[in-house]
């Protein structure tokens, strides 16, 4: 998945499960103080990007991650890792 | 010793989502009874049930106070957001006050069963989400509504079946007569969907008089054949008298007395004895004469045993030429089960309200045993001072509250 459909369809469930506005998805903001996420919310994190990318992310994960942009690169960086264990499996 | 008054109100039910249509609805005998053709692919022998929208939440709540909510939450926040805006309680008054909250609900199945089947299909418990065991939990309703509503006095979740609702009323009105609690925010709520009721059905329990959904409920009726599930939110808001006038409150009436008792006997089959004693309680309490009394709501179901059971009982006591008006809203509304003995108090609070009893629709031939009984077959228009209201659950467990005007 190319990095533009990966980031339209964060977006996509940012928008529709985290109620957060469009225009409030500013790559260099904090996504958590946007989100205003609180320690339950990643549970939900890792259920839409096991709905939509198919892996499963762990809370380890999410250390580092401060910004929209570091959000993005975290989650394209194990969906490639995904893909190529599923392509070897196969 | 407070006297304890109700100040406000709030309903979602199959009669309407806020207590003006519920009151048009309660006066024209409308009934609230529909079909759910999912049951009948389900194996019920009835898909007759109680017809009401879901909420829709999300330009009230966010996300993060949904999430933890099941459809018995939802009518419960519906109906507590107008009983609060109707008491007068803003957001002022709920972050400076201790508040309490006790709620009526006695199941989730809903919630349980759709985390369970997502769980064997997925294998993997954290994909259940956040907001299922807050959903599945049986005190869910009172947590969701005392984190949504900042509330900080008692908080716990009462659950006797069908009496649930009233219990809850009657615990509120111990505490704040006790000077325990100043206010507390009581109710019941009942979810509506097959997962609750398929081993009801099994039982027998329910009408399958499914040729016209509005007919099936008959209380009293010699052609009763079984309830209706049905379910919603009900919500009142108890306060000491003495901070209502305080406050400047209107109010709606005050709980004088509250009977309970236990049938000590069979899990499902009703008693004569059990109900007359919670009756009796409730009127000794109140320090009334049963002829003081202008109407009873009665529990009645529609159920041949349940309601003959219940006219033994009334008669026994509210016999002869003084008895009261009585009727079972539930001819209109169906069982509201864990809501119903709050949501009967709401419906009778606006009779007393605008003076009138609502009719046990559908009544086209008294059975024998309710004969004794004034039951009201139409709307009857006239002046109601005080009123009870009967809750009977399985395990024999019955509420009686006596409510009146004050002056």
């Amino acid at each position: 998945m190319i990095r533009e459909k990966i980031i339209e369809t964060i977006n996509a469930f940012l928008i529709d499960e985290f109620e957060v506005e469009p225009e409030d998805i500013i790559l260099e903001d904090n996504i958590h103080e946007t989100l205003d996420l609180d320690s339950l919310d990643y549970v939900d994190l890792v259920v839409v990007i096991q709905n939509n990318f198919g892996f499963k992310l762990t809370a380890e994960d999410f250390q580092g991650v401060d910004t929209f942009e570091d959000f993005y690169n975290m989650v394209e960086k194990h969906l490639h890792k995904f893909t190529q264990e599923n392509a070897k499996l196969n | 010793m407070n006297r304890v008054v109700i100040t406000g109100m709030g309903i979602y039910s199959c009669l309407g989502t806020n207590t003006e249509e519920v009151k048009n609805a309660l006066y024209n005998g409308k009934s609230g009874i529909g079909i759910d053709p999912v049951r009948m692919d389900m194996g019920f022998r009835s898909a007759l049930t109680g017809i009401l929208p879901k909420p829709n939440l999300k330009k009230m709540l966010k996300r993060r106070m949904r999430v933890g909510m099941g459809q018995e939450s939802e009518y419960a926040y519906m109906a507590t957001t107008e009983a609060l805006k109707m008491a007068g309680i803003d957001d002022d008054y709920l972050d400076s006050n201790i508040i309490g909250l006790l709620y009526g609900n006695d199941s989730t199945a809903k919630s349980v069963i759709e985390g369970i089947d997502r769980l064997r299909e997925v294998k993997d418990t954290t994909l259940l989400g956040s907001g299922n065991i807050f959903k599945s939990m049986n005190s869910t309703i009172t947590m969701n509504l005392s984190t949504i509503f900042r509330l900080k006095g008692i908080n716990f979740t009462i659950s006797a079946a069908c009496a649930s609702g009233s219990h809850s009323i009657g615990m509120g009105y111990m505490l704040i007569k006790q000077g325990l609690q100043n206010m507390v925010v009581c109710g019941g709520a009942q979810e509506v969907n097959p997962n609750g009721m398929g081993s009801f059905d099994g039982l027998g329990a329910f009408s399958v008089k499914m040729d016209e959904p509005a007919k099936a409920s008959k209380p009293f009726d010699a052609n009763r054949d079984g309830l209706v599930p049905s379910g919603g939110g009900a919500t009142v808001i108890l306060e000491s008298y003495d901070s209502a006038i305080a406050r400047g409150a209107n109010i709606l009436g005050e709980i004088i007395g509250y009977g309970f008792s236990s049938n000590g006997q069979h899990i499902s089959q009703p008693s004569v004895e059990g109900p007359a004693r919670s009756l009796q309680m409730a009127l000794d309490l109140a320090k009334i004469n049963p002829a003081e009394v202008d109407y009873i709501n009665a529990h009645a179901t529609s159920t041949p045993l349940g309601d003959k059971h219940e006219a033994m009982a009334i008669s026994s006591i509210f016999g002869g030429d003084n008895c009261p008006w009585v009727s079972s809203t539930k001819s209109m509304t169906g069982h509201e089960c864990w809501m119903a003995g709050a949501s009967e108090v709401v419906y009778s609070l606006l009779m007393m309200q605008n003076s009138f009893v609502a009719p046990n629709i559908n009544l086209t031939e008294i059975a024998e045993e309710a004969k004794p009984l004034k039951l009201a077959k139409s709307t009857i228009d006239q002046n109601i001072d005080t009123f009870l209201s009967n809750s009977f659950g399985f395990g024999g467990t019955n509420s009686s509250l006596i409510i009146r005007k004050t002056n």
